[in-house]
């Protein structure tokens, strides 16, 4: 059932974007490094099988296991899937097949992409063998792909490995990016809306009456929706404020300047601003204040005094 | 209360959102506050009266930090509640909230889960949840890792694509009936997602959000009067490197089923939680199901599986048919993670009529 976003609900993307540092334990250092080195290792369990890709603790008795070995470059599908649309960050950019692979002399699967022409060059029990990447930096993607081969399953067993490399690769950094489309919903929406016309809108609880700016569309005292949209402001109360003395990083306003919870006329709720247009030690609770907006801002930038006596304490004490 | 007895738990309202595609309209908190609203009007409870809340649900899903904080605005967070939160399937903040009941300090529960795929790219976003050393890195989709498992699956003989597509046109045939389900009636096998799965075999991708309430002892007769008695519950994990594990089998499952009880006696109903139909072969093999059984008469995650409620709205179907008189003993599963990763299994109950 597909639904017709209402016309005023906005939208906008929202990119998350993060470069995880990680570090390596032991004997995952020792497995990325030797893919750099064009070596596959794995670890050896208590009852002795082999584990490709290697952990450091044994998946069915959780003891700790250092005791690498080195394993073939070659080895057999165990089971695959068609991916005939590759997605962003897949292996290859041509359609391919995911694989679980035991290579010869391991126990268990690794999984990675096969690069084969078509999904009847495929199956399980196939012969592959590694494709190294071209460029290799200490990462499972050293491993570029894996690709057909004819050979059969070497006859010695896994080789003891002591692990150690040159310059071994201690940890990665795993790029993530996920695209959103950021829909904020129907009250947030109007809320910002209603800013591009510098008004603030609010909503009224209906059970406790209370406004609340921004509204997000519940009362959190009574937990119903919040229905009645209210125009607040534009002027307010300085409920409680701090003067800030650090400079934020890409912020370019000059320290020290203050931050105020400002109680808009109307308003059950405080929202914080910046004060300017007076010295900060002059700055009180109670002072009463309007929004100066700048060309083509899209919120307030800041709030000044308009002169007028302050606030009696009784007017604003259930908002501190 | 003597030392291993537990309590006895009972689920005594459910409900959930319709399950849509996308939401736009609505924030996360709009979208969950009918379904609040629904539980606590078919109990008689308001929010104050309730002992205990807890949520499920996963700021991967939203794209934002802490992004269940805006949820609580629904349930009445001020004056301060007892309240806790797992970023997981709803499911799993239930057996938070049936652990919570059995120290005695609550005697309600309030559950609640829900999740927006619609703003992102769900089969993107959950492969943030896998090894972030040796296939994160790859981007191995949802789906792609279910069609490893089917292919096993088929492999081993133990099922075949008309028996996959079998298990999804009975599946979306059940939603006919569920007026919540996003997809109802057969639709298409539809073309390969990632071969051997066809679009057919995967979950619709939507929003959607669920409700249950938890009623201990005899608070459980005031507020239901055929409360869902909870007699097991036990969840268990495998391990995360999928080259370890026998795709073709779920022993997380079966142990989980185990320690809930399911095995002492026959069910009429399984809810399972199995957003590929390949996965729905597995799991009625760990369960030892038999053909009489009742399965997924709601349609199952086939028909709508918003991630994070999905599971919970298994509890809360399997539940609900206690209640109506549908079903004297069901049996509900959650899953988690790729491939059926981790299994979460309870046992349900109706009292026998007399
Ligand atoms: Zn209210």
């Amino acid at each position: 059932m597909a639904s017709v976003p209402s016309p005023e609900v906005l939208r906008a993307p929202l990119v998350v974007e993060f470069p995880f540092t990680r570090s390596l334990g032991p004997v995952q250092s020792a497995f990325l490094t030797g893919l750099r080195e064009r070596t596959v290792l794995g670890v050896r369990t208590g009852d002795g099988r082999t584990l490709v890709p290697p952990v450091e603790y044994d998946p069915v008795t959780a003891e700790e296991i250092r005791d690498l070995v080195e394993v073939a470059a070659t080895g057999t599908v165990t089971t695959w899937a068609w991916n005939h649309a590759p997605r962003r960050g897949q292996p290859l950019d041509t359609p391919f097949a995911w694989v679980l692979v035991r290579l010869d002399g391991a126990d268990t699967a690794l999984l990675h992409a096969l690069d084969v022409p078509g999904p009847d060059a495929v199956r399980t029990g196939m012969r592959v063998r590694v494709r190294w990447a071209g460029e290799r930096v200490g990462a499972i993607t050293d491993i570029a792909c894996f690709e057909a081969y004819e050979g059969e399953a070497a006859e010695a067993g896994p080789a003891p490995h002591t692990g150690a490399f040159d310059d071994p690769v201690t940890g990665i950094v795993a790029a993530a990016r996920l695209d959103y489309t950021y829909s904020p919903g129907r009250a947030q929406s109007a809320y910002i809306n209603a800013l591009s016309d510098r008004r603030t809108v609010g909503e009224r609880c209906p059970s406790c009456r209370k406004v609340y700016v921004p509204p997000r569309g519940a009362c959190p005292t009574c937990g119903v929706a919040t229905v009645e949209r209210v125009e607040v402001g534009p002027r307010g109360t300085v409920t409680t404020y701090c003067i800030v003395n650090i400079k934020a990083k890409n912020l370019d306003i000059e320290v020290p300047y203050v931050y105020a919870h400002i109680a808009l006329d109307g308003a059950d709720l405080a929202l914080h601003a910046r004060i300017a247009g007076i010295p900060c030690d002059q700055v009180r609770m109670g002072l009463r204040v309007e929004p100066v907006w700048t060309e083509g801002g899209r919120y307030p930038d800041h709030y000044r005094p308009t002169g007028e006596p302050d606030a009696d304490y009784d007017t604003y004490k259930e908002l501190v | 209360m003597a030392p291993h007895e537990r309590r006895p738990v009972t689920v005594v309202a459910f409900g959930q959102s319709d399950h849509r595609r996308t939401t736009d309209e609505v924030s996360e908190v709009e979208m969950l506050m009918p379904v609040l609203h629904e539980v606590l009007a078919a109990t008689g409870l308001k929010t104050s009266d309730i002992g205990f809340t807890c949520s499920g649900s996963s700021d991967y899903l939203a794209g934002r930090a802490f992004s269940f904080t805006m949820a609580l605005d629904g349930v009445g967070a001020w004056p301060p509640i007892s309240e806790s939160h797992v970023e997981m399937d709803g499911a799993w903040a239930l057996y938070e909230a049936w652990v919570k009941l059995q120290t005695g300090e609550a005697d309600t529960a309030l559950v609640y889960s829900y999740g927006k795929s619609s703003p992102g790219s769900v089969r993107d976003v959950l492969t943030r949840q896998l090894d972030p050393y040796y296939v994160a890195p790859l981007w191995p989709d949802s789906v792609a890792l279910a069609a490893l498992q089917a292919q096993a699956l088929i492999d081993a003989g133990e099922t075949d694509e008309p028996a996959l597509a079998g298990v999804a046109t009975r599946s979306r045939t059940a939603a006919a009936t569920n007026p919540h389900a996003q997809l109802r009636g057969a639709v298409a096998r539809g073309e390969y997602a990632v071969r051997p799965l066809r679009t057919g075999d995967c979950p619709p991708v939507g929003d959607g959000a669920a409700a249950v309430i938890l009623a201990a002892g005899e608070r459980a007769r005031e507020l239901c009067e055929r409360p869902a008695w909870i007699r097991g519950i036990d969840h268990r994990i495998e391990a995360h490197g999928l080259g370890v594990r026998d795709l073709t089998d779920s022993p997380s499952t079966r142990l989980a089923a185990e320690r809930a009880g399911v095995f002492e006696r026959p069910v009429d109903t399984a809810e399972l939680h199995a957003p590929f139909t390949s996965q729905e072969v597995v799991l009625r093999k760990a369960l030892r199901l038999a053909d009489d059984v009742t399965v997924n008469p709601s349609g199952g995650a086939l028909a709508a599986n918003p991630m994070m409620a999905a599971g919970l709205i298994r509890i809360g179907e399997a539940a609900a048919r206690i209640h109506r008189g549908a079903s004297d003993r069901a049996v509900a599963h959650a899953t988690s993670g790729p491939c059926l990763q981790q299994n979460l299994v309870a046992l349900l109950e109706g009292e026998t009529r007399g």
